[in-house]
């Protein structure tokens, strides 16, 4: 597909390559695990996937996958601290706390499968929120801004995973990511879904919009 | 990919196990998650990504599935074809609900004009896809009558199934993807559809999960779940009174 091929043409910017050997091997046997039952494969699966991991850190799939982390830790907290501090009216309160739930599962998760393919999960980072907290307006301002980053985030990761694990782990993700962001916009009188096709961002474009509520 | 699969294919013989359990099974999830970190780590992870989708065919298989992805032409090309049916059948579906007359809620109408929009440009760029890569589908003949009789109330709740389902469709697809630009297209689609689905059901008055597979603004709770071709199709039929066309032939 030609780069004016695209209909979003920041997508078409996405760096293509090839899957590994390493990756295909991995799927390859995990296909056989979903015919023949996980503990006939699971010597190989092992196997597999220390080989496969080797392949992912050339080629930057924790690298991802931990950014996607770092994410969801920002977004875990926002809402936990949310949950807790904001003034909310009912619907609000019970939107933040599915929400606090969700992002807290989606970093276990992320976790689990960045130190299963041998890499080290990052940290809990220092926050800092402003002043978003002192209203709902403003809390949910913030929020919207939080999910239409994260889905963008997912969006464009998701072509340069290598491992079409990591992908359909990303892809389960960003689903919810995606309704998170319909049901914030909605609260605050908003279309849910304002773009035909939601924008793809880079890890630096990413890193530039959620930077000014890091510490350090 | 469907095809020899029996877990895959839906056909409900396979030796699903802990797979369909965990992907079932919400408190089989959590306690996947509590339990990693384990021996049993990398076993967990393919269970995990199992669980996401990863549903492919193992070498050597010759199964075949015919009626699912065999309608659409191998490989990215089928999975494109079949995103351009669905998508065709959802912008029937809007068109003949604004035709209809039957929506009079503003917020309801404007929210179907909105996804009507959004469905409208997703079957431009497909088909325009398709074509490039040789085989377009055809349109598919439609029927929504059972809907547009139901009247409002009907309308949005089988909307907001629609969208879930359209949402899971691409979802499946995502991992078998083989062209990155492709995958990056079929992306941007899947969390608009998801979008689509969550404003559905809020407007429908559902909570976060759902009665149902296809009902709830979050329904499958933090982690999405995939449909096959198979489950998809099974869903569409209803309103595909002569099910999928034929491709239209390669080079004509």
């Amino acid at each position: 597909m030609r780069k004016q091929d695209f209909a979003h043409p920041e997508l078409a910017t996405v760096k293509v390559h090839g899957m590994s050997r390493e990756a295909f091997l991995a799927r390859a046997t995990l296909a056989a695990g979903a015919v023949y039952g996980l503990g006939a494969v699971g010597p190989f699966v092992g196997k597999a996937l220390a080989e496969s991991a080797t392949g992912l850190e050339a080629t930057g799939d924790i690298a991802i996958l931990n950014f996607a982390l770092l994410l969801e830790h920002l977004e875990s907290i926002f809402y936990d601290q949310a949950r807790r501090r904001v003034s909310l009216d009912s619907d609000a309160q019970k939107l933040t706390e599915e929400l606090a739930l969700n992002e807290g599962a989606h970093v276990s998760a992320l976790m689990t499968v960045i130190g299963t393919l041998g890499g080290q999960p990052t940290r809990e980072p220092e926050v800092e929120f402003g002043d978003a907290f002192s209203s709902q307006t403003s809390y949910l301002k913030l929020a919207q801004t939080f999910e239409d980053t994260g889905v963008s985030a997912y969006n464009g990761a998701g072509p340069m995973l290598e491992s079409k694990e990591a992908l359909a782990a990303a892809g389960t993700i960003v689903q919810v990511e995606g309704r998170h962001a319909a049901l914030i916009r909605m609260m605050r009188g908003q279309e849910p879904a304002p773009k035909a096709f939601d924008d793809a961002l880079s890890i630096p474009q990413v890193r530039t919009r959620v930077a000014p509520f890091l510490v350090g | 990919m469907e095809t020899g699969d029996p877990a895959a294919a839906g056909t409900d013989t396979g030796n699903r196990g802990a797979l369909a359990r965990l992907v079932d099974d919400a408190s089989s999830r959590k306690q996947f998650l509590r339990m990693v970190g384990g021996a049993g780590a990398a076993g967990a992870f393919a269970t995990l990504a199992a669980a996401c989708g990863e549903q492919d065919t193992p070498i050597g298989s010759t199964q075949r599935d015919p009626g699912t992805e065999d309608s659409f032409g191998p490989g990215d090309i089928g999975i494109v074809n079949y995103a351009l049916t669905l998508e065709y059948l959802e912008q029937d579906f809007y068109e003949q609900i604004r035709k209809s007359g039957e929506v009079t809620n503003r917020a309801l109408k404007k929210l179907i004009e909105e996804v009507y929009s959004n469905e409208s440009e997703h079957v431009a760029a497909l088909e325009k896809t398709a074509e490039q890569m040789g085989r377009p589908v055809v349109r598919p003949k439609t029927n929504f009558d059972s809907v547009l009789e139901g009247g409002q109330p009907k309308i949005l709740s089988e909307s907001a199934k629609v969208e879930n389902l359209g949402a899971s469709a691409y979802l499946g697809q995502a991992p078998r993807v083989s062209d990155r630009a492709v995958l990056a297209a079929a992306l941007s689609i899947h969390t608009v559809e998801a979008r689509h689905a969550a404003a559905f059901n809020k407007m429908a008055g559902e909570g976060f999960s759902g009665k149902g597979t296809l009902i709830g603004t979050i329904p499958d709770g933090p982690f999405a779940k995939p449909k096959t071709m198979q489950e998809v199709l099974k869903e569409a039929k209803k309103f595909l009174p002569e099910g999928i066309p034929e491709l239209e032939s390669p080079g004509a």
